[in-house]
C-alpha cells in the first residue's frame, strides 16, 4: 500500500495538512497570466517559486511556461524588493521583449510589505517600460485563498487594469471562464459562434498552452487576449463570469470600473449548468439558440439514456476546486449518481452552501468539507470507512485509487500522468460526453477485470 | 561525418550583444570557451540577474525536495504556506523501497502548516508544535523534520526551538528543523548544505551499532532517481561491498544514524554532499573519495578505486569478475547502437554533478558534448577543488553557516595513514578532492553556468544538437525547435542510468530519441520547400 499509514479511524487536526487538495495563490495568477496574448508572467519573489510554478504548469501542460522571477536574496529580503523588479522589467524587456509583463507576488514579497504598485509606477516613470508596453500586477499572497484566488485575483487585475469604458457601445460579450483548460476555452469560443454571439473572452490560454509543434519555439504563442481586446471590456454589453471562486471578482471590477453588468454561472460542465449557460449566451446576446446546440444536447442526454444502468446510484468521492467541484456535483446529480464525498482546500463559505443548495435533498449523505484541513487525507479516511465506486480528482487521486482499488476519473489540476485535458474539453455538452465516456469507460473496465469467467460479458 | 561547428568564442559574443552592458558584463565570466590545458575561471554560484529566465530553484528545493526527500521514514513537515509542499510532493521520483509491507514509508504524503494570514501576524510557531504533535499521534514516527519557507524566517518562527521542545515532549521522536528558506543563497545549493548541517548535527553519529561486513562505506550523493541507488546497491552486493548509509536514496533515519560506522565515503554528487563528507572525516576519520557510477566506464573505474582503496586481493579480483560479467551487455548494446549514435552532439546543463557525469555516456555512444554547465554548482565543481582556497566568500554564501566540527574524541578512527592515502591521491584516486567538470572537457566547448532560457535558444539556433539535456522547465521549448530533450533530473520517466544496467538503458533512450521518425514528420508535405510543381506555378501566377 502506498499510503499504508492512513488510518481508518478520523481524528480532528486543526493544524496539520496532510496531501493537499489546493495549492498556493501564485501559480493561479501564472496561468491566467499565460491568457494574455504577448505576456510575460513575471513572479516577485524567491526564484523557486517560479521554478516550482512553471514546473508544475509544464507538467500539467508539457508545453513550454515561460516565466521571470525577481530571484530574491537575503539581502533583498530585508531591503525590499523593489531593486529586483525594477531590474528584472528592464531586462525582461531588453531580452524577452514582451507585449506585457504581468507581476504577481509571493509570500514572501507580501510579507516583507513590497509595493508592487508603486514599483510598477516607478517602471513607468523611469522610463523602463518601453512606449505601447504595459506592466500589469497584482497580490497574490501564498498564505490566503489557495491557486484558485490568485487566478482570481490575476484575472480582476486584468479588468481593473486594462479595460476602458470609452462610452462606445461594442456589441460583444465578456467572457469570463474561469479556470478551465486550453480545451474548455476553445470549447466556449465555439458554442459562442454557433450561437452567434460575439465574446471576447479573458483570460484565454488556447493557442499558448496547446501550442502545435513547428519546430520554432515562440516565445509568445498566436493565442491569448490581446491587450486591445481586453481593454475593449469596458465597453462590452454584458459579461457572463463562470466559476464564482476564479470570475466573480473580475466581473465586478469590470462592472464597478465601467458599469458592465454581469451574469454569475456555475461553470458549464454537465447538462444542467451548460443549459444555464447557452440560455444566458442566448439572453444577453439576443439570439436564439440554434438546432446545432440542441443536437449537441441531445446527443449527450442521448448517451446517458442508454447507460443509464451503469450509472445509477453510483457513490462518487470528488476533490479539487470549488468551481469545477460545484458544476460536477450537479452533474453527477443528472446522471443519478451520488457524489457523496465533496473536499476542495480551498476556503470559502459559498462553497459548501451551494454543492448543499444543489446536492442536500437528493444526495442526503453527503459529506462536504473545504478550507483548513479539508485534505485528500481526510477524504481517503472517509473513503476507508465507507468506500466508493469511483473517484475524481487531480493526478494524486491514484495513490488513493490504487489503494482502494477505485475506478478513477482524472479531472482537475494538475493531471501529470495522462494527456488530453488540453485538447479535449470537459465544458459544454461536447465536454459532458467526455466526461461521460472517460467515467463509463473506468466504471466498466473494473467489471470486465472483476467479472468471474460465466459473468465476463462481450456487449455492455 | 562530423558536423562542422562554429568558433565558440563568436557564439560567445553574439549571445552577449542582446544583453543590457551590465548584464553582459556579468554573464561574460559565466561563459567560458573551455581549454583544458589552462587555468580558467568561471562566474558561478552567483545571483542570477532578476529578470532572466533561470533553470534555479530555491534553497527550500535543494534541502527539502533534494537531499532529505528521498528518506522514508521521516515526516517532513514543511512550514509555510501550502505551496512549497505541494510542489515538491513526489515530484523528483526518488524511488524507495520499505523492508517489509508494514514499515514506515512517509514518502508519498504531503505535509504542511498551511500557514495562513493570521500566522503569518502573530507567528507560525504555535501551529507548528500542534502540526508536529498531530503527525506524533497519528504515525508515531523515529523522526520529525521541520522546513521553513520565505516567510518563516521573515516573521521570526524559531523552528529549531519548536523542534528541541518537542523533541523532549515527544520522547521517542527526533525533531529537527532546517532553516532553508527559500531566499537563502542562490540556488538549490544553498538548501543541500543546511541540509548536510543539520543531518550531521542531529542525526549522524547516534547509533553505534556495527554492521557486519568487510568492506563498508556510505554512498553520498545519490539519490536513487528512477533507480539509480538500487542499481548500485546490486552492484556493491556482487562486489561483497556492505553499505551502512546511502545519503539519501532508499534511505532511512537508523540508517544515517549510524553511518559514521563505515570505513570509506564515496562521493557521488560533489556539490550536494560533500560538506558531509568533509565534516565525516573531520569527527570520525572516514576518507572520502570521489566516484562516478555513470556511464560503463566511470563505473568500472569507481569499482576499481574503491577495490584498490581496501587493498584486498579478493576484493579486487570480485570487482574483476563483476565488470568482465556486466560489461557484455554494454558492449553488445554499444556495438548495435553507437553507428546509430556516432558523431552525434549533445548540450548537457543540469544539477551540480549530472552536467558532468553524463558526458561519459555520451561518449560512450561516440556522441561529444560541445557545451554544458551547472545549475546550481561552484567554482569547484567547474574547475577542481584546487580553487576552494581562491573563492572568494560573498554576502550570499556567507549567510550559510559553516559548522565547527572537530575530533570526536571517542568516536574518531583513523581508517588510513596520511600517507597511505596521499599514494592513493598520487594514483589519481581523486581522495578527498574533485577535479572538475572542465578539465574533462574537450577544447573549445562552451561551458556556462547559471543558463538563461535566452542563452539555451541561441545555443541551439547555433549548434543544432541532436540532443539537448536539461529539466522539466527547458523541455518542451527546446523541443518546439526540434531537437529531443532528455531530462536528466527526472530521466523522462525512465532510468535507471546509473551502473553498467543504466547505461544499457540510456544508450537505449538516447538511440531512441535521437533516431524518432516524428522529428522528420514535423513540417506537413506542403510546408516542406520544394513543393509540387503546379503549386510553384500557381504561386508564380499569383505575383
Amino acid at each position: 500500500m502506498l499510503l499504508r499509514h492512513t488510518p481508518k479511524e478520523e481524528v480532528k487536526r486543526e493544524a496539520l495538512t496532510i496531501n493537499p487538495a489546493k495549492t498556493c495563490q501564485p501559480i493561479g495568477a501564472m496561468y491566467a497570466s499565460l491568457g494574455i496574448h504577448g505576456c510575460l508572467p513575471h513572479s516577485h519573489g524567491s526564484q523557486g517559486c517560479c521554478a516550482y510554478h512553471r514546473s508544475t504548469l509544464t507538467r500539467h501542460y508539457k508545453e513550454p511556461i515561460m516565466a521571470a522571477t525577481s530571484s530574491f536574496t537575503e539581502g533583498s529580503s530585508v531591503f525590499g524588493g523593489q531593486a529586483n523588479l525594477l531590474q528584472a522589467i528592464n531586462t525582461i524587456f531588453t531580452v524577452y521583449n514582451p507585449d506585457i509583463i504581468a507581476v504577481h507576488t509571493t509570500c514572501l514579497s507580501e510579507t516583507i510589505g513590497d509595493d508592487v504598485n508603486q514599483i510598477a509606477q516607478k517602471a513607468y516613470d523611469d522610463g523602463k517600460v518601453p512606449e505601447g508596453k504595459y506592466v500589469i500586477h497584482t497580490n497574490t499572497p501564498s498564505y490566503i485563498g489557495s491557486h484558485v484566488t490568485g487566478f482570481s485575483n490575476m484575472t480582476a487585475s486584468m479588468a481593473k487594469q486594462l479595460s476602458e469604458h470609452t462610452g462606445r457601445d461594442i456589441d460583444q460579450l465578456n467572457i469570463i471562464p474561469g479556470w478551465v483548460e486550453p480545451a474548455d476555452m476553445v470549447e466556449i469560443k465555439r458554442l459562442s459562434a454557433e450561437m452567434g454571439v460575439k465574446i471576447v473572452m479573458f483570460p484565454d490560454t488556447s493557442g499558448v498552452l496547446d501550442a502545435p509543434q513547428t519546430g520554432k519555439h515562440e516565445m509568445y504563442p498566436d493565442g491569448g487576449t490581446t491587450i486591445p481586446e481586453l481593454k475593449s471590456t469596458g465597453d462590452s454589453i454584458y459579461t457572463i463570469a463562470l466559476g464564482k471562486f476564479a470570475s466573480e471578482q473580475a466581473a465586478q471590477a469590470i462592472d464597478s470600473k465601467c458599469k458592465v453588468k454581469y451574469d454569475m454561472l456555475d461553470l458549464p460542465i454537465g447538462i444542467s449548468a451548460t443549459d444555464r449557460f447557452i440560455e444566458a449566451l442566448a439572453k444577453r446576446g439576443g439570439v436564439y439558440v440554434p438546432e446545432s446546440i440542441t443536437k449537441e444536447r441531445g446527443q449527450l442526454i442521448d448517451i446517458v439514456t442508454d447507460m443509464h444502468q451503469y450509472l445509477y446510484n453510483k457513490r462518487v468521492a470528488i476533490f479539487g476546486d470549488p468551481d469545477q467541484l460545484i458544476a460536477l456535483t450537479e452533474f453527477l446529480i443528472d446522471l443519478n449518481m451520488r457524489p457523496v464525498y465533496v473536499v476542495s482546500g480551498t476556503p470559502g463559505k459559498y462553497f459548501e452552501s451551494r454543492i448543499m443548495e444543489i446536492a442536500g435533498n437528493k444526495v442526503p449523505e453527503i459529506k462536504v468539507k473545504n478550507g483548513s484541513c479539508a485534505d485528500a487525507f481526510l477524504l481517503h479516511q472517509w473513503i476507508k470507512n465507507e468506500p466508493v465506486d469511483l473517484l475524481i480528482g487531480n493526478t494524486y487521486g491514484k495513490y488513493i485509487a490504487r489503494d482502494e482499488d477505485i475506478p478513477f476519473v482524472r479531472m482537475g489540476f494538475p493531471i501529470v500522468d495522462r494527456i488530453g485535458h488540453s485538447y479535449f474539453p470537459t465544458v459544454g455538452y461536447k465536454g459532458g460526453m467526455r466526461i461521460l465516456e472517460k467515467i463509463l469507460g473506468v466504471l466498466m473496465d473494473k467489471q470486465d477485470k472483476d467479472a468471474k469467467e460465466e459473468k465476463f460479458e462481450l456487449v455492455m | 561525418m562530423s558536423k562542422k561547428l562554429k568558433d565558440a568564442s563568436t557564439i560567445k559574443e553574439e549571445i552577449l550583444k542582446q544583453y543590457p552592458p551590465k548584464v553582459a558584463r556579468k554573464r561574460s565570466n559565466a561563459i567560458v570557451v573551455n581549454d583544458p590545458a589552462i587555468d580558467q575561471e568561471i562566474l558561478s554560484n552567483v545571483r542570477t540577474i532578476p529578470g532572466i529566465i533561470t533553470q534555479r530553484g530555491c534553497s527550500y528545493a535543494g534541502c527539502k525536495g533534494v537531499v532529505l526527500g528521498p528518506t522514508r521514514d521521516i515526516i517532513n513537515i514543511t512550514h509555510g504556506p501550502i505551496g512549497c509542499g505541494f510542489y515538491s510532493w513526489l515530484t523528483r521520483r526518488n524511488q524507495t523501497k520499505p523492508e517489509t509491507e508494514d514499515s514506515e514509508n512517509y514518502m508519498p504524503y504531503c505535509f504542511s502548516t498551511d500557514m495562513q494570514d493570521d500566522n503569518i501576524v502573530f507567528g507560525g510557531e504555535k501551529k507548528l508544535k500542534a502540526a508536529i504533535r498531530e503527525a506524533y499521534d497519528l504515525f508515531h514516527p523515529k523522526g520529525i523534520a521541520i522546513f521553513s519557507t520565505c516567510p518563516v524566517g521573515l516573521i521570526g518562527d524559531d523552528v529549531h526551538a519548536v523542534a528541541r521542545d518537542m523533541k523532549e515532549e515527544l520522547g521517542d521522536c527526533n525533531v529537527f528543523g532546517f532553516s532553508c528558506e527559500g531566499y537563502k543563497g542562490v540556488s538549490q545549493s544553498a538548501g543541500h548544505h543546511i541540509a548536510n548541517n543539520q543531518i550531521f548535527k542531529h542525526v549522524v553519529g547516534r547509533d553505534n551499532t556495527v554492521k557486519e561486513g568487510k568492506f563498508k562505506i556510505n554512498l553520498l550523493g545519490e539519490y536513487n532517481i528512477g533507480g539509480d541507488g538500487f542499481v548500485i546497491d546490486e552492484l556493491f552486493a556482487k562486489c561483497g561491498i556492505t553499505v551502512i548509509s546511502t545519503f539519501s536514496g532508499n534511505s532511512t533515519l537508523g540508517a544515517f544514524e549510524r553511518s559514521h560506522t563505515a570505513d570509506l565515503n564515496l562521493v557521488m554528487c560533489h556539490r550536494s554532499i560533500n560538506y558531509m563528507a568533509e565534516m565525516m572525516e573531520t569527527k570520525y576519520g572516514i576518507p572520502w573519495m570521489k566516484i562516478n557510477f555513470i556511464g560503463a566506464k566511470e563505473t568500472a573505474k569507481s569499482l576499481r578505486k574503491i577495490a584498490q582503496y581496501f587493498e584486498d586481493k579478493e576484493l579486487i579480483e570480485t570487482v574483476e569478475k563483476v565488470i568482465a560479467e556486466e560489461i557484455q551487455a554494454v558492449e553488445e548494446t554499444i556495438k548495435e547502437i553507437r553507428p546509430r549514435t556516432e558523431n552525434k552532439l549533445a548540450m548537457i546543463f543540469v544539477g551540480g554533478s549530472r552536467a558532468h557525469h553524463y558526458q561519459g555516456l555520451f561518449s560512450e555512444l561516440g556522441m561529444k558534448t560541445v557545451s554544458a554547465g551547472y545549475e546550481f554548482g561552484h567554482r569547484d565543481d567547474y574547475e577542481g577543488r584546487k580553487v576552494i582556497p581562491d573563492i572568494k566568500v560573498d554576502a550570499d554564501s556567507r549567510n550559510i553557516e559553516e559548522l565547527d566540527v572537530e575530533k570526536d574524541p571517542e568516536l574518531y578512527k583513523e581508517r588510513k595513514s596520511a600517507a597511505d592515502l596521499k599514494k592513493l591521491s598520487d594514483k589519481g584516486f581523486e581522495i578527498a578532492d574533485y577535479i572538475g567538470m572542465m578539465p574533462d572537457m574537450e577544447k573549445d566547448t562552451l561551458v556556462i553556468d547559471d543558463i538563461s532560457q535566452y542563452e539555451t535558444e541561441k545555443l541551439i539556433e547555433y549548434y543544432k544538437p541532436d540532443v539537448f539535456c536539461a529539466g522539466i522547465k527547458e523541455k518542451y521549448a527546446v523541443q518546439k525547435m526540434g531537437i529531443p530533450l532528455k531530462q536528466l533530473h527526472s530521466y523522462d520517466y525512465g532510468g535507471p542510468y546509473a551502473g553498467f544496467k543504466g547505461a544499457v538503458n540510456f544508450y537505449k533512450d538516447i538511440d531512441m530519441m535521437v533516431n524518432t521518425s516524428i522529428w522528420g514528420l514535423i513540417k506537413a508535405p506542403w510546408e516542406k520547400e520544394k513543393q509540387p510543381e503546379i503549386s510553384a506555378n500557381f504561386v508564380s501566377g499569383a505575383v
